[in-house]
């Protein structure tokens, strides 16, 4: 089951570039959440601050706590521990070219020391039938590379492996702005079929995709958080007027 | 991103909707003169605003649709297509209320003058009123000058009865004289509608300007809860 995240004081910096700046903000479990704003507003550092990523970048810092589910990230837990609860999507699909798409699905359970061989074949089944891409690989997943995929299939082949390490929260960073829109559709349905099971945090340049997938939503501009509310509100009457010029195309 | 041509559109549906608003406050207004007057002419040139109205209609109805499709508006974008499509529809009828009140006049002429206890022409003007300022605050974009429409529909409303129970009580003590009595009771029926056209057109300007659904507010309050009683 996905956990809710608690964000007090987020402080981030690329060097002395100070990209975040005091969010504070509740993320309630099993919802999904889409956070918009321009390019360059803070957002993605946003959620590579909630798996620890950011600070993966040498001149990069955080300060603030992210507490989830009753976790403090930054006090109690290490980066990889972290990253096992907290699954991440990116942009670009990026599955192993390589490795068969089984390997694909399995490789972070590996990573993590699974061997038991009946095992992962039911925690690969598993995760592929909840990225709704089981039906169309099932008979060639050792036979196929991930790379031999199409776009979308790629992209819920990632979910998927995101999924095998059973985490407890998804974050995704623009997952279907590469892809058409039928495989962007798929995406959109997996997201509303996820959120039950999982705390799914969809960073997004589209509006209308956040519109249609998440109940709540957040506008950043300049590395601050301008806004956050119900996703209803912030598209049907916005408190701020900042985030009424944005979503309605006045600035961005 | 700033989406100059969709602002640009924005600003040519309002024009647009202020034309039609133009004919159909003339229309009810010249209607009220065709009753003063007893001027059939008058009421020729309201059947033909009716038929400018309709059309116009039409039109920003597609236009409102085309940019509900083509540029999927947001936030007060997409409140103030909301209610241009539901303020087109009101304008419309108040154009069908106004060849109402001239096919009312077209009646009467051909029947003798009578002293009837109702007072079409304060009626009117308040009706007219109201339609005025609900189209004003349209263009300003005055929510508070919409509000003030809300608090004239109850006397409207009011002197309606008041026709409704004198013109009736004539038409039962003096039956010859109901053929005007019921012309003008209709006459009072159509300038309280198009009261609540003007009072509908207000509420969505409050809509689109403050984002805040006034309508019903009074019965809103005592009404059963539709989903209980299913």
């Amino acid at each position: 089951m996905g956990v809710g995240i608690e964000v007090t004081n987020l402080n981030a910096w690329y060097g002395t570039n100070h990209t975040l700046q005091d969010i504070n903000l509740h993320i309630p479990a099993n919802h999904a959440t889409a956070l918009i704003g321009p390019s360059g507003c803070g957002k993605s550092t946003f959620v590579r601050c909630i798996n620890r990523m950011h600070e993966t970048n040498p001149i990069a810092r955080v300060t603030g706590s992210v507490r989830i589910g009753g976790l403090d990230i930054y006090a109690d837990a290490k980066p990889v521990e972290i990253r096992r609860r907290v699954g991440m999507v990116f942009q670009r699909p990026n599955p192993f070219p390589t490795m068969s798409i089984y390997d694909n699905v399995a490789a972070g359970l590996k990573l993590n020391g699974y061997s038991n061989r009946h095992a992962l074949d039911e925690i690969v089944e598993r995760s592929l039938k909840d990225s709704a891409l089981w039906d169309e690989v099932k008979d060639d997943l050792k036979k196929k590379s991930g790379a031999s995929l199409s776009g979308g299939q790629q992209q819920r082949l990632c979910i998927a492996r995101a999924l095998a390490v059973d985490p407890e929260v998804l974050l995704m960073d623009e997952p279907a702005s590469a892809l058409d829109p039928v495989s962007t559709s798929k995406i959109e349905d997996l997201i509303f079929q996820l959120k039950s099971q999982y705390t799914i945090v969809i960073v997004t340049h589209n509006m209308q995709q956040a519109a249609r997938v998440a109940e709540k939503t957040g506008f950043f501009l300049n590395g601050r958080m301008v806004e956050f509310d119900s996703t209803h509100k912030i598209f049907t009457n916005p408190s701020d007027k900042r985030t009424e010029d944005y979503i309605t195309g006045r600035f961005g | 991103m700033t989406r100059i041509r969709f602002q640009q559109s924005l600003d040519e549906l309002k024009e647009q909707l202020l034309v039609m608003a133009g004919l159909a406050e003339q229309s009810i207004q010249r209607a009220i003169e065709a009753y003063r007057v007893r001027d059939l002419s008058i009421c020729d040139l309201v059947n033909r605003s009716e038929m400018a109205i309709n059309r116009m209609e039409r039109e920003i109805d597609q236009a409102a649709l085309d940019l509900l499709a083509m540029e999927q508006p947001m936030a007060i974008d997409l409140r103030f297509i909301l209610s241009v499509i539901k303020i087109n529809a009101d304008l419309e009828r108040v154009g069908d209320s106004a060849k109402a009140i001239s096919d009312r006049v077209r009646s009467m002429e051909q029947m003798a003058q009578a002293e009837l206890p109702v007072d079409i022409p304060r009626m009117a003007a308040l009706a007219a009123e109201m339609v005025r300022k609900s189209l004003q605050s349209f263009i300003e974009a005055d929510a508070e000058l919409a509000l003030t429409v809300l608090t004239m529909d109850d006397a409207v409303d009011t002197m309606n009865r008041a026709a409704y129970k004198s013109l009736t009580a004539v038409m039962e003590e003096q039956s010859h004289l109901a053929p005007q009595a019921l012309n003008a009771l209709m006459i009072a029926r159509a300038l309280e509608r198009v009261a609540d056209h003007a009072t509908n057109i207000a509420e969505d300007v409050i809509f689109w300007v403050q984002g805040e659904d006034v309508r019903h507010h009074k019965s809103l309050k005592t009404a059963p809860d539709p989903h209980a009683m299913e």
